[in-house]
């Protein structure tokens, strides 16, 4: 194996490599998570987070605006604080609506923001004060029943 | 030799310490003691090893021959007492002190251990590469002087796969001698070689010594090659040194153990039966003690 | 040496002591190939050389492989997601499994099968026909000369051929999936797209790939240098290489599996 032979085979070989790389980091994978991009933060508050999870998607009219940074407990109003961090790009007024949906059926829960009709933007720092809670399962259907009994009541004579 | 006389003018623009008083002793082995682990190898050495001069160490195998090469190249140090090679004790060095060392030595191993990955040209090419920063022309005229002075100049595209023992010793021989060394060691160099290559080898040892200056070490246990070739003799048995003196002294020597060893005897203080117990009882032959068939005498 | 008749509790602590004994020496070993590897990175062509025998002759057996196991994936996937009507999701299922899980590690398995048992014979017989002992005695370190070119290349060679692999596969994925059985191509190409992110998943199975690449070469370099120089001892210590090598990728892949997808 003549030396040139040699350093051609390996120079094929690191090139097919590096390749394979970058077509599974452009073709195979998405790359909207990677790094690029400023972001600025900003809060909400929700009585019932569900299973929203740091990372999450934060998505407004289904399209993926930022991501969820930290999850922490507030134990003085004993509600769940959410600190967003939104792409610099993208601009909500202070009435914005947050809430937490699941895509799917049974899928994971994402942060979904309504924009509403404000003048003024929220800058860094501000807290998106209407916010709608996960919609946790066991409620919804001891909800239903009660509903159901309430109304089976006001029909009974 | 010319092409050696040639490399040994190169010799001097290669070394890099130049000693102003070099002295008649190149190797000096003071009260060597040397034991692996809690076994010793090696008991109370005392040898020198005069410049320019051809030494045999020679023993039976086993006698701590190629340990004392090893001490002697820097590989392990003694347990106690003092080598000395060219003034510079081998314990006090570190391991850049070691290697500085070892570019001055040439070693020809027992199977001549050849970069089998290399050519020939590679293989002796490879100290020159290594240590020295010479241009590939330079290298080239370099490697074809040492190929040619072992006869093997026309095998330099060969791979060590290709070559027969003799061949691949010889060319073990040009390695060692790639930078002119100051001392030259050899381990067991005629062991296993048809009579032709035994012959060639042996003249090459003294050939090249005579021509480089070139201090040499052979150990070996072929004794008549060597007695015709070497300068002075050292024999080793058991860990320790037994006797020493010029070939026509150790052919005289009267001692029975030299004496055994010098002219190959079968019977002598050196047994010949592996230790082991009383032979009629292992045959089961009871009490009866009948003559054995071997005849001489059997270790106990 | 435990000989027979010694209690057997004895004869397991002096394994485990040998073992440990054993495991101190391999991580001085790989402190010192780390220490002498600046002869490798002054002289790069060390290490070209030794990328040809390590990653070079891998590559077809990596391909090879990697095809086959995804369209086995596209096979299998495509089965079992017909059941729950979810075809359009085989492209998220073959490139989900490759990139963050058998790509790493099916690719571990078998460079270590085919390059770490290739250089623990290799330096196992140099140290058997005395070449690394030769190397010393002319003032050249085996341990840099030798060794760390081979521990840089392995550790090179690992990542690439993980990603080569994964490529492959997803693309055998597709040959199955799309082509022969006739899944939707752009669902498969848009789900998977979606579903595979950059930063989570691929770059995960590229770090995984690169522990698993020190791991593998670390071990085959270590059983080459510390093997009996005889022909039983350098066969013992190739198929411990093996051996061990694949119980390592499995254990750190769990380890780093649990770190890296734990779910946030």
């Amino acid at each position: 194996m003549g030396r040139s032979m040699l350093d051609l085979w390996v120079g094929i070989f690191v090139v097919a490599g590096i390749a394979a790389l970058v077509i599974l980091a452009f073709k195979v994978g998405n790359m909207s998570n990677f790094g690029g991009g400023d972001t600025y933060e900003i809060n909400a508050n929700f009585d019932n987070i569900g299973g929203l999870k740091p990372r999450a998607a934060i998505k407004s009219a289904g399209v993926v605006v930022g991501r969820v940074k930290s999850i922490t407990f507030n134990n003085e109003r004993f509600t769940a604080k959410v600190t967003m961090a939104i792409e610099s790009g993208y601009k909500f007024p202070k009435d914005t609506t947050a809430s937490i949906l699941t895509a799917g059926l049974l899928g994971e829960q994402y942060i979904g923001l309504e924009g509403g009709g404000d003048d003024k933007m929220l800058k860094t720092g501000d807290s998106i004060r209407l916010t709608q809670s996960a919609v946790v399962l066991e409620k919804l259907i001891s909800q239903f029943l009660f509903d159901k009994a309430a109304e089976g009541g006001t029909q009974k004579p | 030799m010319v092409a050696l006389t040639i490399s040994f003018r190169i010799r001097t623009l290669f070394q890099a310490t130049i000693h102003v008083v070099s002295s008649e002793i190149l190797i000096e082995i003071k009260d060597v003691n040397f034991a692996y682990g809690r076994r010793p190898i090696l008991t109370g050495i005392n040898m020198t090893i005069p410049r320019g001069k051809v030494v045999a160490l020679m023993g039976i195998s086993g006698s701590g021959k190629t340990t004392l090469l090893r001490l002697i190249g820097g590989v392990m140090k003694p347990t106690s007492g003092e080598i000395r090679v060219d003034g510079e004790c081998t314990s006090a060095l570190d391991q850049q002190g070691i290697y500085r060392l070892r570019r001055r030595m040439g070693m020809l191993f027992q199977f001549g251990a050849l970069f089998t990955d290399l050519s020939v040209f590679d293989n002796v090419a490879f100290q020159m590469r290594e240590h020295a920063n010479l241009p590939e022309s330079m290298i080239r005229d370099l490697v074809m002087m040492k190929l040619h002075a072992v006869g093997l100049r026309g095998a330099h595209k060969l791979m060590p796969a290709e070559l027969s023992g003799g061949m691949a010793r010889r060319v073990a021989l040009a390695r060692a001698i790639a930078l002119d060394p100051m001392i030259m060691m050899y381990d067991e160099p005629f062991t296993g070689l048809d009579p032709i290559s035994l012959g060639v080898i042996a003249n090459l040892v003294r050939q090249l010594n005579d021509t480089l200056g070139t201090t040499s070490l052979v150990v070996t246990h072929d004794v008549q090659e060597a007695l015709d070739v070497v300068d002075y003799v050292y024999y080793l048995s058991d860990g320790k040194m037994m006797a020493h003196g010029t070939p026509a002294e150790m052919r005289a020597n009267k001692d029975p153990l030299v004496h055994q060893f010098v002219y190959g005897e079968a019977e002598g203080p050196v047994e010949y039966q592996y230790p082991s117990g009383e032979y009629a009882a292992e045959l089961k032959l009871g009490a009866r003690r009948k003559a054995s068939p071997l005849g001489g005498r059997h270790a106990a | 040496m435990p000989h027979r008749g010694m209690p057997t509790v004895r004869s397991i602590g002096a394994k485990a002591i040998d073992n440990v004994l054993r495991l101190g020496y391999a991580a001085r070993f790989i402190g010192l190939t780390l220490a002498h590897s600046g002869t490798s990175f002054a002289r790069p062509g060390l290490i070209v050389r030794e990328l040809y025998y390590t990653g070079v002759l891998s590559m077809i057996i990596i391909l090879v492989s990697g095809l086959f196991v995804g369209m086995v994936l596209g096979l299998q996937g495509y089965q079992t997601l017909t059941t729950y009507g979810s075809e359009s999701a085989l492209g998220v299922l073959v490139a989900l499994s490759l990139v963050r899980e058998l790509g790493p590690v099916v690719s571990a398995l078998l460079f270590a099968s085919r390059a770490g048992s290739a250089m623990t014979a290799e330096i196992g017989l140099m140290k058997a026909t005395e070449q690394l002992s030769a190397m010393e005695m002319m003032a050249v370190d085996p341990i840099a000369r030798v060794v760390a070119p081979r521990f840089w290349a392995g550790v090179i060679s690992m990542p690439l051929l993980a990603a080569m692999f994964s490529a492959m596969g997803i693309f055998g994925g597709y040959i199955v999936g799309v082509v022969l059985i006739g899944v939707d191509e752009g669902s498969f190409w848009s789900q998977m797209q979606s579903a595979v992110d950059v930063r989570e998943d691929i770059v995960n199975g590229v770090i995984k790939s690169f522990v698993f690449g020190v791991a593998i070469t670390w071990i085959s370099l270590f059983e080459g240098y510390d093997a009996p120089p005889t022909a039983e001892g350098v066969s013992g210590a190739t198929t411990r290489t093996v051996v061990t090598s694949s119980l390592a990728v499995l254990a750190l892949d769990f380890i780093l599996t649990s770190f890296m997808f734990s779910g946030a």
